[in-house]
Protein backbone atom coordinates (compact mmCIF):
# COMPACT_ATOMS: atom_id res chain seq x y z
CA UNK A 1 0.00 0.00 0.00
CA UNK A 2 1.51 3.36 -0.98
CA UNK A 3 1.95 5.82 1.81
CA UNK A 4 0.21 8.57 -0.07
CA UNK A 5 -1.65 9.14 -3.30
CA UNK A 6 1.21 11.16 -4.79
CA UNK A 7 3.45 8.12 -4.75
CA UNK A 8 0.61 5.96 -6.08
CA UNK A 9 0.02 8.41 -8.94
CA UNK A 10 3.69 8.48 -9.76
CA UNK A 11 3.69 4.70 -9.77
CA UNK A 12 0.87 4.62 -12.31
CA UNK A 13 2.67 7.19 -14.44
CA UNK A 14 5.80 5.06 -14.32
CA UNK A 15 3.77 2.03 -15.42
CA UNK A 16 2.51 3.94 -18.44
CA UNK A 17 6.05 5.07 -19.25
CA UNK A 18 7.20 1.47 -19.23
CA UNK A 19 5.17 0.80 -22.35
CA UNK A 20 7.04 3.49 -24.31
CA UNK A 21 10.30 2.24 -25.74
CA UNK A 22 13.41 4.28 -25.06
CA UNK A 23 13.81 6.87 -27.80
CA UNK A 24 16.64 5.72 -30.00
CA UNK A 25 18.57 8.29 -31.93
CA UNK A 26 21.07 5.70 -33.02
CA UNK A 27 20.21 6.33 -36.66
CA UNK A 28 22.36 9.46 -36.33
CA UNK A 29 25.47 7.38 -35.59
CA UNK A 30 27.89 7.37 -38.49
CA UNK A 31 30.38 4.60 -39.21
CA UNK A 32 33.41 5.15 -41.45
CA UNK A 33 32.88 4.15 -45.05
CA UNK A 34 34.88 1.17 -46.26
CA UNK A 35 34.88 -2.51 -47.12
CA UNK A 36 32.80 -4.39 -44.57
CA UNK A 37 30.71 -1.51 -43.26
CA UNK A 38 27.59 -3.24 -44.61
CA UNK A 39 28.37 -6.42 -42.70
CA UNK A 40 29.10 -4.45 -39.52
CA UNK A 41 25.79 -2.58 -39.71
CA UNK A 42 23.80 -5.71 -40.53
CA UNK A 43 25.39 -7.95 -37.87
CA UNK A 44 26.34 -5.76 -34.91
CA UNK A 45 23.16 -3.68 -35.05
CA UNK A 46 20.94 -6.71 -34.45
CA UNK A 47 21.64 -6.45 -30.72
CA UNK A 48 23.23 -3.08 -30.01
CA UNK A 49 23.76 0.41 -31.34
CA UNK A 50 27.12 0.93 -33.04
CA UNK A 51 28.30 3.50 -30.49
CA UNK A 52 29.70 0.39 -28.77
CA UNK A 53 32.24 0.38 -31.61
CA UNK A 54 32.89 4.12 -31.46
CA UNK A 55 33.45 4.29 -27.70
CA UNK A 56 35.78 1.28 -27.79
CA UNK A 57 38.14 3.02 -30.20
CA UNK A 58 40.87 3.57 -31.07
CA UNK A 59 42.74 1.30 -28.66
CA UNK A 60 42.18 -2.29 -29.82
CA UNK A 61 44.33 -3.99 -32.46
CA UNK A 62 43.07 -6.71 -34.82
CA UNK A 63 43.62 -9.37 -32.14
CA UNK A 64 41.55 -7.34 -29.68
CA UNK A 65 38.70 -6.80 -32.12
CA UNK A 66 38.83 -10.50 -33.07
CA UNK A 67 38.36 -11.41 -29.40
CA UNK A 68 35.36 -9.11 -29.18
CA UNK A 69 33.71 -10.46 -32.36
CA UNK A 70 34.41 -14.06 -31.27
CA UNK A 71 32.74 -13.36 -27.91
CA UNK A 72 29.71 -11.88 -29.67
CA UNK A 73 29.37 -15.03 -31.78
CA UNK A 74 30.26 -17.73 -29.24
CA UNK A 75 28.82 -16.24 -26.04
CA UNK A 76 26.15 -13.79 -27.15
CA UNK A 77 24.86 -15.85 -30.06
CA UNK A 78 25.39 -13.31 -32.83
CA UNK A 79 24.48 -15.02 -36.14
CA UNK A 80 27.65 -14.10 -38.03
CA UNK A 81 29.31 -16.48 -40.49
CA UNK A 82 33.08 -17.10 -40.15
CA UNK A 83 33.58 -15.27 -43.47
CA UNK A 84 31.68 -12.21 -42.30
CA UNK A 85 33.49 -12.29 -38.95
CA UNK A 86 36.81 -11.92 -40.79
CA UNK A 87 35.50 -9.02 -42.84
CA UNK A 88 34.10 -7.33 -39.72
CA UNK A 89 37.36 -7.71 -37.76
CA UNK A 90 39.36 -6.32 -40.70
CA UNK A 91 36.99 -3.34 -40.95
CA UNK A 92 37.12 -2.61 -37.20
CA UNK A 93 40.92 -2.89 -37.05
CA UNK A 94 41.32 -0.62 -40.06
CA UNK A 95 38.86 2.11 -39.08
CA UNK A 96 38.57 1.76 -35.28
CA UNK A 97 41.83 0.04 -34.41
CA UNK A 98 44.82 1.13 -32.41
CA UNK A 99 46.65 2.44 -35.45
CA UNK A 100 43.64 3.88 -37.27
CA UNK A 101 44.40 7.34 -36.00
CA UNK A 102 40.78 7.97 -35.37
CA UNK B 1 66.28 15.97 1.29
CA UNK B 2 64.55 13.69 -1.19
CA UNK B 3 63.61 14.84 -4.65
CA UNK B 4 59.96 15.22 -3.82
CA UNK B 5 60.71 17.43 -0.82
CA UNK B 6 63.06 19.50 -2.95
CA UNK B 7 60.38 20.07 -5.56
CA UNK B 8 57.94 21.11 -2.89
CA UNK B 9 60.35 23.61 -1.37
CA UNK B 10 61.34 25.07 -4.69
CA UNK B 11 57.73 25.66 -5.71
CA UNK B 12 56.70 26.84 -2.26
CA UNK B 13 59.00 29.85 -2.43
CA UNK B 14 58.05 31.04 -5.89
CA UNK B 15 56.61 34.53 -5.88
CA UNK B 16 53.05 35.06 -7.11
CA UNK B 17 52.72 35.40 -10.87
CA UNK B 18 55.17 32.64 -11.73
CA UNK B 19 53.97 29.35 -13.10
CA UNK B 20 53.74 26.38 -10.78
CA UNK B 21 55.63 23.52 -12.40
CA UNK B 22 53.60 20.33 -12.90
CA UNK B 23 54.37 17.88 -10.12
CA UNK B 24 52.21 15.03 -11.29
CA UNK B 25 51.42 13.31 -14.55
CA UNK B 26 48.11 14.04 -16.20
CA UNK B 27 45.18 11.71 -15.52
CA UNK B 28 44.34 9.01 -17.99
CA UNK B 29 41.44 10.09 -20.16
CA UNK B 30 38.59 8.28 -21.89
CA UNK B 31 39.27 6.77 -25.33
CA UNK B 32 38.85 9.42 -28.04
CA UNK B 33 35.88 7.55 -29.51
CA UNK B 34 34.13 7.55 -26.13
CA UNK B 35 34.64 11.29 -25.77
CA UNK B 36 33.21 12.06 -29.22
CA UNK B 37 30.26 9.66 -28.96
CA UNK B 38 29.47 10.57 -25.33
CA UNK B 39 26.93 13.28 -26.09
CA UNK B 40 24.26 14.57 -23.71
CA UNK B 41 20.95 12.89 -24.45
CA UNK B 42 17.67 12.54 -22.54
CA UNK B 43 15.66 9.34 -22.37
CA UNK B 44 12.10 9.22 -20.95
CA UNK B 45 12.04 10.11 -17.27
CA UNK B 46 15.58 11.47 -17.29
CA UNK B 47 17.24 14.83 -17.76
CA UNK B 48 20.06 14.87 -20.33
CA UNK B 49 22.79 12.43 -19.27
CA UNK B 50 26.06 11.38 -20.89
CA UNK B 51 25.12 8.78 -23.48
CA UNK B 52 27.48 5.83 -23.66
CA UNK B 53 25.18 3.66 -25.79
CA UNK B 54 21.64 4.05 -27.11
CA UNK B 55 20.81 0.35 -27.24
CA UNK B 56 20.90 -1.17 -24.73
CA UNK B 57 20.56 2.15 -22.87
CA UNK B 58 23.70 3.07 -20.94
CA UNK B 59 23.77 6.64 -19.62
CA UNK B 60 26.18 8.26 -17.21
CA UNK B 61 25.51 10.96 -14.60
CA UNK B 62 27.51 14.21 -15.01
CA UNK B 63 29.86 14.72 -12.05
CA UNK B 64 28.33 18.11 -11.12
CA UNK B 65 25.14 16.26 -10.06
CA UNK B 66 27.14 14.62 -7.25
CA UNK B 67 27.21 17.97 -5.41
CA UNK B 68 23.87 16.89 -3.99
CA UNK B 69 23.82 14.47 -1.05
CA UNK B 70 21.38 12.22 -2.87
CA UNK B 71 21.34 11.80 -6.63
CA UNK B 72 17.99 12.89 -8.09
CA UNK B 73 16.11 10.04 -9.75
CA UNK B 74 15.97 11.83 -13.10
CA UNK B 75 19.77 12.17 -13.06
CA UNK B 76 20.58 8.68 -11.79
CA UNK B 77 22.74 6.68 -14.23
CA UNK B 78 21.23 3.95 -16.40
CA UNK B 79 22.79 0.58 -17.21
CA UNK B 80 21.18 -2.36 -19.01
CA UNK B 81 22.62 -5.49 -20.60
CA UNK B 82 19.64 -5.91 -22.92
CA UNK B 83 16.54 -3.86 -23.65
CA UNK B 84 14.39 -2.22 -20.99
CA UNK B 85 11.62 -4.62 -19.96
CA UNK B 86 8.03 -3.42 -20.03
CA UNK B 87 6.48 -4.26 -16.69
CA UNK B 88 3.01 -3.23 -15.57
CA UNK B 89 2.49 -3.08 -11.84
CA UNK B 90 -0.82 -4.94 -12.12
CA UNK B 91 0.82 -7.90 -13.87
CA UNK B 92 4.04 -7.87 -11.86
CA UNK B 93 4.73 -10.91 -9.69
CA UNK B 94 7.71 -11.93 -7.62
CA UNK B 95 8.33 -15.67 -7.50
CA UNK B 96 10.42 -17.34 -4.79
CA UNK B 97 11.31 -20.97 -5.36
CA UNK B 98 14.17 -23.44 -5.70
CA UNK B 99 15.63 -26.38 -3.77
CA UNK B 100 16.58 -24.09 -0.87
CA UNK B 101 12.99 -23.07 -0.22
CA UNK B 102 10.35 -24.97 1.77
CA UNK B 103 7.24 -23.18 0.45
CA UNK B 104 7.52 -21.60 -3.00
CA UNK B 105 5.78 -18.24 -3.07
CA UNK B 106 4.37 -15.78 -5.55
CA UNK B 107 3.64 -12.22 -4.45
CA UNK B 108 2.03 -9.19 -6.01
CA UNK B 109 3.28 -5.73 -5.13
CA UNK B 110 0.39 -5.28 -2.69
CA UNK B 111 1.08 -8.67 -1.08
CA UNK B 112 4.66 -7.67 -0.37
CA UNK B 113 3.94 -4.22 1.01
CA UNK B 114 1.04 -5.44 3.17
CA UNK B 115 2.73 -8.54 4.47
CA UNK B 116 6.20 -7.25 5.25
CA UNK B 117 7.54 -4.32 7.20
CA UNK B 118 8.98 -1.51 5.10
CA UNK B 119 12.66 -0.73 5.57
CA UNK B 120 15.06 1.77 4.06
CA UNK B 121 18.76 2.33 3.59
CA UNK B 122 20.91 5.13 2.18
CA UNK B 123 23.42 3.53 -0.15
CA UNK B 124 25.76 4.19 -3.03
CA UNK B 125 24.90 2.22 -6.15
CA UNK B 126 28.05 1.91 -8.24
CA UNK B 127 28.49 -0.02 -11.47
CA UNK B 128 31.36 -2.53 -11.32
CA UNK B 129 32.81 -0.85 -14.40
CA UNK B 130 32.64 2.72 -13.14
CA UNK B 131 35.80 4.54 -14.39
CA UNK B 132 36.64 1.68 -16.78
CA UNK B 133 37.21 4.28 -19.48
CA UNK B 134 40.10 5.69 -17.44
CA UNK B 135 42.04 2.42 -17.47
CA UNK B 136 45.52 2.54 -18.95
CA UNK B 137 45.93 0.56 -21.10
CA UNK B 138 42.25 0.75 -22.03
CA UNK B 139 40.11 -2.38 -21.78
CA UNK B 140 37.00 -3.07 -23.89
CA UNK B 141 33.53 -2.62 -22.43
CA UNK B 142 31.23 0.30 -21.73
CA UNK B 143 33.68 3.20 -21.43
CA UNK B 144 32.38 4.78 -18.25
CA UNK B 145 33.93 7.89 -16.78
CA UNK B 146 33.23 8.90 -13.16
CA UNK B 147 29.44 8.85 -13.30
CA UNK B 148 28.26 5.22 -13.35
CA UNK B 149 27.18 5.67 -9.77
CA UNK B 150 24.74 7.49 -7.52
CA UNK B 151 23.58 7.79 -3.93
CA UNK B 152 19.96 7.29 -2.91
CA UNK B 153 17.62 6.34 -0.11
CA UNK B 154 16.15 2.99 -1.08
CA UNK B 155 12.89 1.80 0.42
CA UNK B 156 11.16 -1.54 0.24
CA UNK B 157 10.93 -4.81 2.11
CA UNK B 158 13.78 -6.86 3.50
CA UNK B 159 14.89 -9.75 1.29
CA UNK B 160 15.47 -11.63 4.55
CA UNK B 161 11.81 -11.33 5.59
CA UNK B 162 10.59 -12.58 2.21
CA UNK B 163 13.01 -15.52 2.18
CA UNK B 164 12.12 -16.49 5.74
CA UNK B 165 8.43 -16.38 4.86
CA UNK B 166 9.14 -18.95 2.15
CA UNK B 167 11.20 -20.96 4.63
CA UNK B 168 14.82 -21.79 3.94
CA UNK B 169 16.04 -25.36 3.94
CA UNK B 170 19.25 -26.41 5.68
CA UNK B 171 21.10 -26.67 2.38
CA UNK B 172 20.23 -23.20 1.04
CA UNK B 173 23.50 -21.87 -0.46
CA UNK B 174 22.81 -18.92 -2.81
CA UNK B 175 19.89 -16.71 -3.81
CA UNK B 176 19.66 -16.11 -7.56
CA UNK B 177 17.90 -12.93 -8.62
CA UNK B 178 16.53 -12.58 -12.15
CA UNK B 179 14.85 -9.60 -13.76
CA UNK B 180 12.11 -9.27 -16.36
CA UNK B 181 14.63 -8.20 -18.99
CA UNK B 182 14.90 -10.84 -21.72
CA UNK B 183 18.25 -11.76 -23.24
CA UNK B 184 18.95 -10.88 -26.85
CA UNK B 185 19.14 -13.78 -29.34
CA UNK B 186 20.75 -16.71 -27.55
CA UNK B 187 22.88 -14.61 -25.20
CA UNK B 188 22.89 -15.69 -21.55
CA UNK B 189 20.07 -14.37 -19.37
CA UNK B 190 21.24 -11.75 -16.90
CA UNK B 191 20.92 -13.30 -13.44
CA UNK B 192 23.09 -12.89 -10.35
CA UNK B 193 23.43 -14.78 -7.10
CA UNK B 194 24.17 -13.74 -3.52
CA UNK B 195 25.61 -15.82 -0.70
CA UNK B 196 23.09 -16.47 2.07
CA UNK B 197 24.82 -14.16 4.56
CA UNK B 198 24.46 -11.20 2.22
CA UNK B 199 20.90 -12.14 1.19
CA UNK B 200 19.92 -12.31 4.88
CA UNK B 201 21.61 -9.03 5.82
CA UNK B 202 18.86 -6.75 7.17
CA UNK B 203 20.08 -3.95 4.86
CA UNK B 204 19.58 -6.03 1.71
CA UNK B 205 16.21 -4.99 0.29
CA UNK B 206 13.66 -5.57 -2.40
CA UNK B 207 13.18 -1.86 -3.08
CA UNK B 208 10.19 -0.18 -4.72
CA UNK B 209 11.24 3.40 -4.16
CA UNK B 210 14.30 5.54 -4.35
CA UNK B 211 14.39 9.02 -2.83
CA UNK B 212 10.67 8.86 -1.91
CA UNK B 213 9.43 8.09 -5.41
CA UNK B 214 8.83 4.88 -7.36
CA UNK B 215 11.90 3.55 -9.14
CA UNK B 216 12.22 5.06 -12.61
CA UNK B 217 11.59 2.51 -15.36
CA UNK B 218 15.24 2.75 -16.38
CA UNK B 219 16.36 2.07 -12.80
CA UNK B 220 14.33 -1.10 -12.40
CA UNK B 221 10.63 -0.33 -11.90
CA UNK B 222 8.73 -1.78 -10.12
CA UNK B 223 11.26 -3.50 -7.84
CA UNK B 224 14.98 -4.06 -7.64
CA UNK B 225 17.39 -5.71 -5.30
CA UNK B 226 19.39 -3.32 -3.15
CA UNK B 227 22.65 -4.89 -2.01
CA UNK B 228 24.40 -2.15 -0.02
CA UNK B 229 28.18 -2.18 -0.21
CA UNK B 230 28.31 -4.46 -3.23
CA UNK B 231 28.68 -3.28 -6.81
CA UNK B 232 25.49 -2.68 -8.78
CA UNK B 233 25.72 -5.88 -10.85
CA UNK B 234 23.93 -7.61 -7.94
CA UNK B 235 21.16 -5.00 -7.69
CA UNK B 236 18.86 -6.83 -10.13
CA UNK B 237 16.39 -4.46 -11.78
CA UNK B 238 12.77 -5.26 -12.65
CA UNK B 239 13.18 -8.17 -10.24
CA UNK B 240 10.83 -11.03 -11.10
CA UNK B 241 12.30 -14.22 -9.74
CA UNK B 242 14.32 -15.45 -6.76
CA UNK B 243 15.68 -18.98 -6.74
CA UNK B 244 17.31 -20.33 -3.60
CA UNK B 245 19.85 -22.89 -4.72
CA UNK B 246 21.70 -25.68 -2.96
CA UNK B 247 24.56 -25.45 -5.47
CA UNK B 248 26.75 -22.63 -6.72
CA UNK B 249 24.83 -20.84 -9.49
CA UNK B 250 26.72 -21.27 -12.77
CA UNK B 251 25.09 -18.67 -15.03
CA UNK B 252 27.43 -16.83 -17.39
CA UNK B 253 27.17 -13.51 -15.52
CA UNK B 254 28.36 -15.17 -12.31
CA UNK B 255 30.69 -17.90 -13.49
CA UNK B 256 32.46 -16.08 -16.35
CA UNK B 257 31.70 -12.37 -16.22
CA UNK B 258 32.13 -9.88 -13.38
CA UNK B 259 35.27 -11.64 -12.19
CA UNK B 260 38.54 -10.37 -10.76
CA UNK B 261 41.83 -12.29 -10.52
CA UNK B 262 41.98 -14.26 -7.25
CA UNK B 263 43.46 -12.29 -4.39
CA UNK B 264 44.02 -9.09 -6.39
CA UNK B 265 41.44 -7.17 -4.36
CA UNK B 266 41.34 -9.22 -1.14
CA UNK B 267 38.80 -11.88 -0.28
CA UNK B 268 35.42 -11.86 -2.04
CA UNK B 269 33.28 -12.97 0.89
CA UNK B 270 31.54 -15.25 -1.60
CA UNK B 271 33.36 -18.59 -1.19
CA UNK B 272 30.90 -20.71 -3.17
CA UNK B 273 31.73 -18.60 -6.26
CA UNK B 274 35.52 -18.47 -5.81
CA UNK B 275 37.69 -20.57 -8.11
CA UNK B 276 41.44 -21.24 -8.17
CA UNK B 277 41.91 -18.42 -10.69
CA UNK B 278 39.39 -15.77 -9.85
CA UNK B 279 36.61 -14.43 -7.64
CA UNK B 280 33.37 -12.59 -8.27
CA UNK B 281 33.63 -8.83 -7.85
CA UNK B 282 31.75 -8.01 -4.63
CA UNK B 283 32.46 -5.08 -2.26
CA UNK B 284 32.98 -1.53 -3.48
CA UNK B 285 36.52 -0.28 -2.81
CA UNK B 286 37.15 2.92 -0.87
CA UNK B 287 37.08 5.88 -3.23
CA UNK B 288 36.64 9.63 -3.51
CA UNK B 289 35.76 12.19 -6.15
CA UNK B 290 36.14 15.95 -6.59
CA UNK B 291 32.77 17.42 -7.58
CA UNK B 292 33.41 21.18 -7.30
CA UNK B 293 34.60 23.62 -8.60
CA UNK B 294 34.13 22.82 -12.28
CA UNK B 295 37.52 21.77 -13.69
CA UNK B 296 37.12 24.38 -16.42
CA UNK B 297 36.54 27.28 -14.03
CA UNK B 298 39.71 29.32 -13.42
CA UNK B 299 40.77 29.95 -9.81
CA UNK B 300 42.17 33.29 -8.71
CA UNK B 301 45.55 33.79 -7.03
CA UNK B 302 45.07 34.63 -3.37
CA UNK B 303 41.31 34.09 -3.37
CA UNK B 304 39.84 31.48 -1.04
CA UNK B 305 38.73 28.43 -2.99
CA UNK B 306 36.70 25.58 -1.61
CA UNK B 307 37.14 22.16 -3.16
CA UNK B 308 34.22 19.83 -2.51
CA UNK B 309 33.76 16.16 -3.06
CA UNK B 310 32.41 12.85 -1.90
CA UNK B 311 33.97 9.71 -0.42
CA UNK B 312 32.55 6.22 0.04
CA UNK B 313 33.45 2.56 0.51
CA UNK B 314 31.80 -0.85 0.72
CA UNK B 315 30.08 -0.20 4.02
CA UNK B 316 32.67 0.21 6.76
CA UNK B 317 32.17 3.97 6.49
CA UNK B 318 34.52 6.86 5.77
CA UNK B 319 36.93 7.79 8.57
CA UNK B 320 38.77 10.60 6.82
CA UNK B 321 39.64 12.40 3.60
CA UNK B 322 42.96 14.09 2.84
CA UNK B 323 43.92 16.63 0.20
CA UNK B 324 47.35 17.35 -1.27
CA UNK B 325 48.19 20.48 -3.24
CA UNK B 326 51.84 19.63 -3.86
CA UNK B 327 51.77 16.40 -5.81
CA UNK B 328 51.35 14.12 -2.82
CA UNK B 329 54.17 15.29 -0.53
CA UNK B 330 51.99 16.86 2.13
CA UNK B 331 48.45 15.80 2.95
CA UNK B 332 45.95 17.76 5.04
CA UNK B 333 42.60 16.65 6.43
CA UNK B 334 39.45 17.73 4.64
CA UNK B 335 36.33 18.59 6.63
CA UNK B 336 33.78 15.79 6.53
CA UNK B 337 30.07 16.47 5.96
CA UNK B 338 27.33 14.78 7.94
CA UNK B 339 27.22 11.02 8.21
CA UNK B 340 24.26 9.73 6.15
CA UNK B 341 24.92 6.09 7.00
CA UNK B 342 27.78 3.71 6.39
CA UNK B 343 26.66 2.70 2.88
CA UNK B 344 26.07 6.27 1.75
CA UNK B 345 28.79 8.50 0.43
CA UNK B 346 30.03 11.29 2.63
CA UNK B 347 30.62 14.84 1.50
CA UNK B 348 33.90 16.62 2.28
CA UNK B 349 35.35 20.07 1.69
CA UNK B 350 38.76 21.70 1.76
CA UNK B 351 39.52 25.42 1.50
CA UNK B 352 42.78 26.95 0.29
CA UNK B 353 44.19 30.05 -1.42
CA UNK B 354 46.10 29.40 -4.66
CA UNK B 355 49.49 31.06 -4.33
CA UNK B 356 50.64 31.27 -7.93
CA UNK B 357 49.18 31.28 -11.42
CA UNK B 358 49.44 28.21 -13.59
CA UNK B 359 48.22 24.68 -13.05
CA UNK B 360 47.20 23.72 -9.52
CA UNK B 361 46.77 19.98 -9.16
CA UNK B 362 44.50 18.83 -6.35
CA UNK B 363 44.87 15.26 -5.13
CA UNK B 364 42.40 13.55 -2.79
CA UNK B 365 42.42 10.27 -0.92
CA UNK B 366 39.80 8.71 1.34
CA UNK B 367 40.27 6.40 4.29
CA UNK B 368 37.71 3.83 5.37
CA UNK B 369 37.00 2.62 8.88
CA UNK B 370 38.24 -0.83 7.89
CA UNK B 371 41.72 0.71 7.48
CA UNK B 372 41.77 0.70 3.69
CA UNK B 373 42.68 3.63 1.48
CA UNK B 374 42.88 4.37 -2.23
CA UNK B 375 45.69 3.19 -4.48
CA UNK B 376 48.35 5.48 -6.01
CA UNK B 377 48.63 3.31 -9.10
CA UNK B 378 45.92 1.48 -11.02
CA UNK B 379 45.49 -2.20 -10.20
CA UNK B 380 44.96 -3.26 -13.79
CA UNK B 381 42.57 -6.17 -14.41
CA UNK B 382 41.08 -7.48 -17.66
CA UNK B 383 37.48 -6.39 -17.10
CA UNK B 384 38.29 -2.89 -15.88
CA UNK B 385 36.92 -3.05 -12.31
CA UNK B 386 37.69 -1.32 -8.99
CA UNK B 387 39.31 1.84 -10.34
CA UNK B 388 40.02 3.72 -7.11
CA UNK B 389 43.24 5.50 -8.01
CA UNK B 390 43.84 8.74 -6.11
CA UNK B 391 42.37 11.45 -8.34
CA UNK B 392 44.50 14.31 -9.64
CA UNK B 393 42.42 17.26 -10.74
CA UNK B 394 44.05 20.17 -12.54
CA UNK B 395 42.70 23.66 -11.96
CA UNK B 396 43.91 26.67 -13.87
CA UNK B 397 44.94 29.53 -11.62
CA UNK B 398 44.86 32.99 -13.22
Amino acid sequence: MWRDSRVAAAFIAATLLAAVPVRADESALVLADGDGVGQVKASCSICHSVDYILMNSPFQDATGWDKTVTKMVKVMGAPITPEDSKIIVAYLAKHYGKDSGG
Amino acid sequence: MDRRRFLLNSTGTIAGGLLIPRLVAAEETLPAGAVSSGILDAIPGKRPLIKRSYRPPNYETPVSVFREEYTPNDAFYVRWHSGLPEVSLADWRLRIAGPGVQRPREFTHDDLTRRFKMAQVAAVNQCSGNRRGLFSPHVPGVQWGYGAMGNAIWRGVRLKDVLEDAGLTGNALEVVGNGADAPMLTSPDFAKSLPMWKALDPDTLIAFEMNDAPLPVSNGFPARLVVPGWTATYWIKALADLQVTDKAFDGFWMKTAYRVPKGMFGVSGFESQDTEQNSPITSIKVNSLVVSPDPGAPLAVGRRTEVMGIAWDGGSGISGVEVSLDGGAKWRAAKLGRDLGRYSWRQWRYAFKPRASGVQTVMVRAFARDGSTQVDKLVHNPAGYHHNVVQKVDFHVA
